[in-house]
C-alpha cells in the first residue's frame, strides 16, 4: 500500500468536485495526480496493480465481491501535461460494486492539459456494476483542458451496468467514445449529463451491440449547450437478437449554442426493439414565468431550471 | 387592494386587431374574496395575467395599494405580493415539488414545513415532494401543487385561475376548505379566483362576470349570485368531474 502524499488545496478541491472527496476513500482505490499515482490501497477481494508496461492500471474484483467500492480519480493541475492511460476492470462473477472515476483539470498556464483515459470494463455473469465518472475543469489560464475519455464495456449473461457521466464545467474540449457489447440478459443504463459554455466543444458517441436475448440499453443523456459551445450526440444502438434498447437526447440551447443529434439504430433481428428519442429546443418561456411569479429573476429562472434538467 | 383603471388589452390576430379586453374598471378590495366568472373565452385568464404582469395592457393602469405597477414587470409584482396560479400549470423536467416549494416560499423550507403545504391541497405530502414536477404527474395532482406554490408564497394577491379544474370531486371538497381557511385567515391580503363552481361563488364576497373582454355584472355575492345559479357561469360540483382539461379556446 502507497501512503497518500500530502495534496495540494486545488488537488483537494479537484478531488472533492470529481469524487466527492474530501479525504482518502474508503475501499480499493488508486488516486492519480499530475502523471503519478499518489496514492493506492487495494482490499481483500479488490486488487489494484500497475500495467507491467507502466501504461495504465489493471483492477481485478473477486467474484461474489458484495458492496464494496472503487475509487480512480484523477487530477492535472500541471500546465502542458498530456497523458494517455489505460485502465482494466475485471468484475468478477455476481460481484456488485460501485466504481468512481472521473477526472479533474486545473490548468492556470498556457499550455493545453490533455487526459484521455481509456477505461475497458469486462464484466462477468451477473455482476452489477455502478460507475460514475465526473469531469471538471478550473483554472483561467489560456490552455485548454481536453479529455478524451474511451470506454469499452463487455458484459457477460446477466450483468448489469450503470455509468453515471457528468461533465458540467470547466472542459474545453472532449471526445467522448463509449462502446458496450452485451450479451443475453444484461443490461446498461446510462445517464449522461452534459454543459457547455464558452466556445467550448463536446462530442458524445455510443456503439451498443445488443448481441444477446433478453439484453437490454437505455441510453439517456440531457444536455445544455450555452454561449458558443457546440455538441454532438451520436448514439447508434445495434440490435442483434431479441432486445430492446432506447436511446435519448434531451437537450437545451441557449444563446448561440449549437447541437448536433445524431439518431442510430440498427435492427438486424426480427425481434429487436429499439426506440430513439431527440428534443432539441431553448427553455420554454412559459417555465421562465412561473418561476417569475414565484419572485425570481429571468436570470435566476433559467438557472433553476437548468440545475433541475441537469440534476 | 388592487385596482385596474380603464385596462385594454387587444392582440394582432391574423391581421386583425382584437380586443380581448375592454375597458375594464376594478377594485378588489383589502380582506376580500373576489370571485370572477363568466363564459369561456370573456376574457378571465386574460385578466389574470394582465394582473400578474405576464400581459401589458394596451391601454389603461394597473395600481396595487396605490402604488402603479401597470409597468412593474412580473419579477416585481411578485416580490410586491402579487401570487398567480396558473390555469394550465407548467411541468419541468428534473426540478421536483420540494424544489418549487421552496422557490414559492423564498428560503429553504425544511422538507416537513414543505410538506404542510402539500397537505394543505390534499395531497399525501410524502409520496409527492420528490416528485420531479413532469409529466409523469396527473393532470390534478400537477394543479393542486400549483396551488400549492400560491399558498408558499404568502401573497398580498393571490390569483387562481380555475384552481378546481381537473380536480375530482373527494379533492374539491378539500380545495373548498383550502379557500375557506384563506377566507378566514385574510388579514392584510386578498384573494381572487376565476371560477364557475357554485361552491367557490358561494364563498365569495364580491362576484365579477366578464363577458366579451367587458364586466358584465359586478357587485356583492348576494345581489348577483341569485341570478347566475343554473346558468353556465354557476355550475354545480358535479360537473368538476366531467370538466375536461381544456386547452385554448372553445366555440
Ligand atoms: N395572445 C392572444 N392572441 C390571440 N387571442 C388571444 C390571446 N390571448 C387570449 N386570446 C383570446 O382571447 C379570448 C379570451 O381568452 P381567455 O383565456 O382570457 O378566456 P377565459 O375567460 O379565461 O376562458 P376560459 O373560461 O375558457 O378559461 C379567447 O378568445 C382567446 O382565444
Ligand atoms: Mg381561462
Amino acid at each position: 500500500m502507497l501512503k497518500p502524499k500530502k495534496m495540494d488545496e486545488i488537488q483537494k478541491r479537484l478531488l472533492m468536485e470529481i469524487a466527492g472527496l474530501h479525504e482518502v476513500p474508503e475501499g480499493a482505490y488508486n488516486i492519480r495526480s499530475n502523471g503519478k499515482a499518489i496514492g493506492r490501497s487495494s482490499t481483500a477481494n479488490i486488487d489494484i496493480e500497475s500495467k507491467d508496461d507502466g501504461t495504465g492500471l489493471d483492477i481485478r474484483i473477486k467474484p461474489g465481491t458484495k458492496k464494496e467500492s472503487v475509487h480512480i480519480p484523477v487530477v492535472l493541475t500541471q500546465s502542458g501535461l498530456s497523458e494517455v492511460v489505460y485502465n482494466d476492470f475485471y468484475v468478477g462473477e455476481d460481484a456488485d460494486v460501485v466504481i468512481v472515476a472521473g477526472c479533474g483539470i486545473d490548468n492556470c498556464g498556457t499550455a493545453n492539459s490533455q487526459h484521455d483515459g481509456i477505461h475497458r470494463f469486462f464484466v462477468g455473469k451477473g455482476a452489477r456494476v455502478k460507475y460514475v465518472e465526473k469531469h471538471y475543469g478550473s483554472g483561467d489560464g489560456t490552455g485548454k483542458r481536453i479529455l478524451n475519455p474511451v470506454t469499452e464495456v463487455y458484459m457477460e449473461e446477466n450483468s448489469s451496468m450503470e455509468m453515471e457521466m457528468v461533465q458540467i464545467k470547466g472542459v474545453d474540449d472532449t471526445d467522448r467514445m463509449t462502446k458496450a457489447e452485451l450479451a443475453a440478459g444484461a443490461a446498461l443504463v446510462v445517464r449522461e449529463r452534459l454543459m457547455t459554455h464558452g466556445e467550448q466543444r463536446a462530442i458524445s458517441a455510443y456503439v451498443v451491440d445488443l448481441n444477446g436475448d433478453g439484453s437490454s440499453a437505455d441510453v439517456v443523456s440531457r444536455s445544455v449547450a450555452r454561449d458558443d459551445s457546440y455538441q454532438k450526440f451520436d448514439a447508434k444502438l445495434v440490435g442483434s437478437a431479441a432486445c430492446s434498447g432506447h436511446t435519448e437526447c434531451d437537450s437545451i440551447i441557449m444563446d448561440n449554442g449549437r447541437i448536433l443529434a445524431v439518431p442510430g439504430l440498427e435492427a438486424n433481428s426480427v425481434d429487436a426493439a429499439l426506440v430513439h428519442e431527440a428534443a432539441i429546443g431553448k427553455i420554454a418561456g412559459d417555465q421562465i414565468i412561473k418561476l417569475m411569479t414565484l419572485g425570481l429573476s429571468e436570470a435566476e429562472a433559467e438557472e433553476q431550471i437548468i440545475n433541475g434538467f441537469l440534476k | 387592494m388592487l385596482e385596474l383603471k380603464n385596462i385594454s388589452f387587444d392582440v394582432d390576430a391574423d391581421g386583425q386587431n382584437k380586443e380581448i379586453v375592454r375597458g375594464v374598471d376594478l377594485v378588489i378590495p383589502d380582506e376580500k374574496l373576489v370571485v370572477v366568472t363568466g363564459p369561456n373565452g370573456g376574457g378571465k385568464s386574460t385578466l389574470a395575467r394582465l394582473i400578474m404582469g405576464i400581459e401589458k395592457p394596451t391601454s389603461g393602469r394597473i395600481y396595487l395599494n396605490g402604488e402603479d405597477i401597470t409597468d412593474a414587470s412580473i419579477t416585481e409584482r411578485a416580490k410586491k405580493g402579487i401570487g398567480f396560479a396558473f390555469q394550465t400549470p407548467v411541468r419541468f423536467k428534473g426540478l421536483q415539488v420540494l424544489d418549487l416549494i421552496r422557490i414559492a416560499a423564498g428560503k429553504r423550507l425544511s422538507p416537513a414545513s414543505a410538506c404542510e403545504y402539500l397537505a394543505a391541497v390534499g395531497l399525501c405530502a410524502k409520496d409527492y415532494i420528490d416528485r420531479e414536477v413532469n409529466s409523469s404527474l396527473s393532470g390534478g395532482e400537477l394543479k393542486r401543487i400549483e396551488i400549492a406554490t400560491v399558498l408558499a408564497r404568502g401573497s398580498v394577491l393571490s390569483v387562481f385561475d380555475e384552481p378546481e379544474a381537473g380536480i375530482d370531486l373527494w379533492s374539491f371538497q378539500n380545495l373548498i376548505h383550502v379557500f375557506e381557511r384563506m377566507r378566514e385567515e385574510i388579514s392584510g391580503s386578498s384573494i381572487l379566483i376565476i371560477s364557475h363552481q357554485e361552491r367557490i361563488l358561494n364563498i365569495a364576497d364580491e362576484v365579477i362576470v366578464l363577458k366579451d373582454g367587458r364586466i358584465a355584472e359586478q357587485g356583492d355575492r348576494e345581489k348577483i349570485l341569485p341570478d347566475l345559479i343554473g346558468t353556465a357561469s354557476a355550475v354545480r360540483d358535479c360537473r368538476v368531474l366531467e370538466m375536461p382539461e381544456r386547452s385554448g379556446q372553445t366555440c
